[in-house]
């Protein structure tokens, strides 16, 4: 068989650790229980998993305003991240970050945040970093579609491609920009196309396509890793819900964005049950010990929660803590 | 070694960039035309030679990316060096100066620090007009989580770099090319100048005069001048814009009860107006008169040589305002039915 069953079932239990921690955010942020902005991953597992399975802890990821993916795809706590969701003392940034700015340098997340594009740069910083130690480590910036209306995009195509640094850039192309379909962003729409003239390899893949997405994620990382510079990786998908929170910006709706036919066109491409359904149906794993998985998930989440609840809130006295180190 | 060794102002961070990369693998300098005097003078001289083009990287122009570069090798482990050989280029790189690079500590809860030093070169002067001339340390000096530096001369040009190299912040290291060639004692060891704090160039009591950067210089000047006409002044070099040193200003206020800033910046929510804010709320009543700023008007570089002329303060714009100032009525002479001080 082509994929070892402890790859296999790592992508499954990621993919479904990060749609079930993503839902059950829903009704916490409903109730206000959840007050900073949350933009939910629900509909992209594929892009996380599919290419944090190919690296290793020592590599770095740096994520975006949608990264609650990216983190626990890398290694990063659960637990930890629930609590920062909640603004609490004991969350991944102390609650001074909240859903924006998870990070864990221990496990290679050295941040995420909401300006889009701003990563990027970073992401090759460490690059760089890793390039002039000669430690070869990997960098992967993640980002949207909506980042490649930034000019620091193309500066760091070039400067990455001209320093052949070991740097992947991601984008999750989920076609809309905030409210802004790409169609309207955009007159050309392959995106892979923007790292070929700085002489980048440039990839398209289905992003609701786990094997897919790991597969060139793997041969973009290798590469990397052997001193052949960057590359760059376009993976299509869709959030399953709007742009933030737990809204899902359907036209008609209020926030009025998104035809209900295309929502529920990339429902049908659900890529946790796209994975789940070929798993089983080529018989390369059981019913049961993906419902073993999605159980134990299930307890994971309760538990993150339970953690969150039990605590507290950051003092007040500490406002000013951490402006300098 | 020689304890008395002279060495130019541009030469002395020079010293500091070798002797950090030497002690320190994880210091590189990287920036636009870090190879070339045209850009950084003779700061960067000798350094790709004794480090090679791993760790001395000259770049394309882009400002934005290449200093996210810098930052994200900062979170990474590294001590990078970023230069902008024209400070005015650093807008273009604002987003990761500010957002990311000043925000990473604080908004991460302490988990990853930007060792960082960020270097912008004042460049003014020879009509080069209003975007090769501004001096910014106000305006990163607004910004929570950046230091900011400015030394006005070589021992502390050395001093400061090795210092803002070691800080575990952000640091925004600013010089002036109108100061490269002065000279001054440097020890040739690796010493730190602290971050935060002035230096007294000359005690006096008639009047607080405060200053960094070129101006400190033209202060000192107009300082020397002042005393053959009998006064005397207590002349504070900021070296460090923030944090800035408040207790030594302060207590050369309570001495004067006169204070009058120079400042190389703006007038408008500069460097000067948060200088004097700060005293009047902190020792309002230890005040004399009001107190005098000698800044840039509000008004951009110009161009042409009798422009600048009237645009850039001198030690003779300085010595003017000291007089003026000592000859303002006093806050009794100005406001008579105030209650006596206790």
């Amino acid at each position: 068989m082509k994929y070892s069953q402890d790859l296999l079932e790592c992508l499954y239990r990621m993919m479904v650790r990060i749609r079930l921690c993503e839902e059950s955010l829903v009704e916490p942020i409903i109730k206000r229980e959840v007050r900073c902005p949350c933009h939910l991953y629900s509909g992209q597992e594929a892009v996380a998993a599919g290419i944090c399975a190919s690296l290793t802890k020592a590599d770095y990821v740096w994520g975006t305003h949608r990264s609650h993916g990216h983190f626990l795809a890398k290694g990063g706590s659960m637990a930890a991240m629930v609590a920062e969701i909640f603004g609490c003392a004991s969350g991944c940034s102390r609650g001074r970050g909240g859903s924006m700015h998870l990070i864990d340098p221990e496990q290679g997340i050295l941040g995420a945040a909401p300006i889009v594009a701003g990563t990027i740069a970073l992401a090759m910083g460490a690059a760089l970093a890793s390039s002039i130690r000669g430690d070869n480590r990997v960098a992967v910036s993640f980002f949207g579609d909506g980042a490649t209306g930034e000019g620091v995009l193309y500066e760091c195509l070039n400067f990455a491609a001209l320093k052949k640094l070991p740097l992947v850039f991601v984008c999750e192309n989920n076609f809309y920009a905030t409210h802004m379909p790409i169609r309207e962003c955009r007159v050309e729409n392959s995106i892979y196309k923007i790292g070929e003239p700085f002489c980048i390899t440039s990839y398209e893949v289905d992003g609701n396509d786990v094997l897919g997405v790991y597969e060139v994620g793997k041969k973009a990382i290798d590469q990397c890793r052997q001193g052949m510079g960057p590359a760059f990786i376009e993976c299509l998908t869709y959030r399953f819900r709007g742009h933030v929170g737990p809204d899902d910006n359907i036209q008609g709706d209020h926030t009025d964005i998104r035809p209900r036919e295309e929502i529920e066109a990339w429902l049908q491409k659900d890529p946790i049950s796209r994975f789940r359904d070929y798993l089983i149906n080529n018989g390369l794993m059981d019913r049961k010990i993906l419902d073993d998985i999605d159980r134990g998930v299930e307890t994971e989440v309760a538990q993150a929660h339970a953690f969150a609840k039990a605590s507290p809130h950051p003092d007040k006295k500490d406002l000013t803590r951490y402006v300098f180190k | 070694m020689s304890s008395n060794r002279r060495l130019s102002y541009s030469l002395a961070i020079n010293e500091a960039l070798h002797q950090m990369m030497a002690a320190d693998d994880s210091v590189f300098l990287i920036g636009q035309g870090v190879n070339s005097p045209w850009y950084v003078g003779n700061t960067a001289q000798g350094l790709l030679a004794a480090f090679g083009d791993r760790r001395v990287i000259d770049t394309p122009v882009s400002e934005n990316g290449i200093t996210g570069t810098a930052v994200g090798a900062a979170i990474a482990g590294m001590r990078p060096i970023v230069v902008h050989p024209r400070m005015d280029f650093m807008f273009y790189a604002m987003d990761p100066i500010i957002n990311e690079a000043a925000n990473w500590y604080y908004m991460n809860g302490g988990k990853a620090s930007v060792p960082l030093v960020i270097w912008g070169i004042i460049n003014r002067g020879g009509e080069q007009a209003a975007q090769h001339s501004q001096a910014l340390h106000a305006t990163f000096a607004h910004i929570p989580g950046l230091k900011v530096v400015m030394p006005s001369n070589a021992y502390d040009a050395k001093g400061l770099m090795i210092s803002a190299i070691r800080d575990p912040n952000p640091v925004i290291f600013v010089d002036d090319r109108w100061l490269y060639e002065l000279e001054d004692t440097v020890p040739e060891e690796i010493y730190e100048v602290p971050i935060g704090k002035g230096a007294i160039r000359k005690t006096g009591s008639d009047l607080t005069l405060v200053a960094s950067s070129f101006m400190a210089q033209e202060a000192f000047k107009a300082v020397q001048e002042l005393s053959g006409e009998k006064i005397e002044v207590d002349l504070i070099d900021l070296r460090t814009v923030k944090p800035l040193d408040q207790e030594l200003i302060l207590e050369s206020v309570k001495k004067t009860g006169k204070l009058l800033i120079a400042d190389g910046g703006w007038k408008t929510c500069g460097l000067a107006a948060e200088i004097s804010a700060m005293v009047c709320e902190t020792i309002f009543g230890y005040l004399k008169a009001p107190i005098s700023r000698v800044t840039l008007q509000d008004c951009p570089a110009p161009a042409s040589a009798t422009l600048e002329q009237a645009y850039y303060p001198t030690a003779e714009t300085i010595a003017q305002a000291v007089r003026d100032l000592l000859q303002s009525p006093t806050r009794e002479g100005l406001y008579p039915d105030l209650p006596k001080k206790q």
